[in-house]
């Protein structure tokens, strides 16, 4: 995005802060249904003092990254083998396939009380659940990746005396890198939004849970810090992943 | 004195030529597809090579050119007649047999050095050495101020010489190029081409090269065959009365007996 483009980016949010602050000081909506930013900001003070039902802000906010990022690293650990294989192999794609395309589609809460039944109501069932929700994306991406490896690229590996193994892991995993970080970003988003319902089921932090929990007695204004929060954090990691892309994939869309 | 056509397929080969043939095909044919969308690629290829020849294939495009070349890499097999690469009539692809791509086929996520490296460490070739190695030929590609570079980093004509540079690396006895300077401009492509026949001057690999220049064909080849298609076969197949070991043919370009041959080349193509 150039420096214009980031302006009119500026511009837009402003606008719509203000929008908020005129509407919502005006008086003419309930606060119950929109805090003022003033009433939220002091809504964010107080849990940033208090914590919020018995556990600091930061524990919340760190219970849910937690979750998130074991449940990230599963899938990534189990994605991207699984998804060279069965790009590479035509018949691991066909033995996977089919489980994979069943689940995917299936939403999240529908499956979530089984993995409870299971697992459950500890960390391990949401942790699975999140885990579930990122690795279709991941491993969907790798396969994708392996699929589009110019078939002269291992040919020309080959006549520099690459086997089999070697291919596998210089040639086609790296070759896969601009389409996993790709991935990554669908994957990440999917976890993300599934890490709410997660959290809805017998859980006592989390910035998921905080946020229903607040609903139950009404508090808007706790209900915007927490909305607030998870959608900056989401674009802190988006920005993060990006940065990693531009530093380990530098080539992408260049070739 | 009336000009001619040195003599088809001549028993001694060409200058340099030495020692058994380290390529011989024979019947050779190649189809793809089956039935009525059978394609006949290539059909009745005899061929022997012999080391430290430096053959340029003229052809127009479509006569089978890259195909015979794919045959020789060992990325397609025969569907007739036999095939023997250095002794082997399974032919696969090895390091023995290195090949340059039109297009360069650099592993984009890997710098010139590594690039260079990459034959090297395939063949186990310890860190230090193979730095040693990679640095020598990239500094004798003329690459050495962009060693650390990533290939989209690199113009058309440096990824060449950095995709030469790791064939070369590997150390190859026989080097087949496909079309290497086709995609270049005009002056780069001269400047490749004179690095080349420098390189092919220390090094004596037997080379194969595919082009559809005739002049480029007449400056680097000792031998020159011309293909025809469809199905591709070898047509002409004589050695180089023009080639110069060293030399430039700038001269020569101006003298009857290579326009002659430039223009009866481009006949047969």
């Amino acid at each position: 995005m150039n420096v214009r483009n980031l302006g009119i980016s500026f511009i837009a949010v402003v606008a719509a802060f203000g929008t908020w602050w005129i509407v919502s000081e005006s008086g003419s909506v309930s606060p119950l249904f929109l805090p003022t930013p003033h009433a939220v900001w002091n809504a964010f003070l107080e849990i940033m003092r208090d914590g919020y039902k018995g556990s600091p802000l930061m524990t919340h906010i760190g219970e849910s990254l937690k979750r998130l990022a074991l449940a990230f690293a599963i899938a990534l650990l189990t994605a991207i083998p699984l998804g060279l294989l069965s790009g590479y192999f035509a018949k691991v794609r066909a033995f996977v396939d089919p489980f994979i395309e069943f689940y995917r589609p299936l939403p999240p809460l529908a499956y979530y009380t089984l993995l409870v039944l299971w697992l459950g109501i500890g960390d391990s069932s949401k942790v699975a659940l999140l885990a579930l929700a990122a690795f279709a994306p991941l491993y969907l991406s790798v396969v994708s990746g392996v699929g589009k490896v110019p078939r002269d690229r291992i040919n020309g590996a080959r006549s520099l005396g690459a086997k089999d193994w070697d291919v596998f892991v210089h040639v086609i995993f790296p070759s896969t890198l601009p389409d996993l970080f790709t991935g990554i970003r669908t994957s990440i988003g999917m976890t993300y939004t599934t890490l709410v319902a997660a959290e809805m089921v017998a859980a006592v932090s989390g910035m998921g849970w905080m946020v229903l929990d607040a609903s139950k007695f009404l508090r808007s204004d706790i209900i915007f810090v927490g909305i607030i929060l998870m959608g900056l954090i989401a674009v802190l990691i988006d920005l993060l992943i990006r940065w990693l892309e531009h530093n380990r994939v530098p080539w992408k869309g260049k070739e | 004195m009336a000009l001619t056509l040195p003599a088809n397929r001549p028993a001694d080969g060409s200058p340099f030529a030495e020692g058994e043939p380290l390529i011989t095909l024979s019947n050779l044919a190649l189809a793809y597809g089956s039935g009525k969308r059978k394609k006949q690629v290539l059909a009745q290829v005899d061929l022997a090579i012999r080391e430290h020849e430096f053959v340029a294939v003229l052809g127009s495009s479509g006569c089978g050119k890259t195909s015979l070349l794919r045959l020789l890499a060992g990325y397609e097999h025969p569907t007739a007649g036999s095939i023997n690469v250095l002794g082997q009539s399974k032919v696969s692809p090895s390091s023995e047999v290195g090949v340059v791509f039109q297009h360069a086929n650099l592993f984009p996520w890997l710098s010139v050095q590594s690039n260079v490296e990459f034959g090297l460490k395939m063949k186990r070739i310890p860190k230090r050495q193979r730095q040693d190695i990679a640095s020598e030929i990239i500094a004798q590609v003329g690459l050495a101020p962009n060693a650390q570079y990533l290939p989209y980093q690199l113009s058309g004509g440096m990824k060449q010489r950095a995709a030469i540079a790791r064939t070369l690396a590997s150390e190859p006895r026989i080097l087949l190029m496909d079309e290497p300077f086709g995609a270049l401009d005009a002056v780069t492509r001269e400047t490749l081409q004179t690095l080349l026949k420098s390189i092919w001057h220390t090094r004596r690999r037997t080379v194969f090269f595919i082009t559809h220049d005739v002049d480029e064909a007449l400056f680097q080849g000792t031998r020159i065959i011309v293909m025809r298609g469809a199905p591709g076969t070898i047509g002409t197949d004589i050695a180089n009365p023009l080639f110069d070991e060293s030399g430039s043919t700038a001269s020569l370009r101006k003298s009857k007996e290579y326009a002659f041959l430039r223009e009866t080349l481009l006949e047969r193509m």
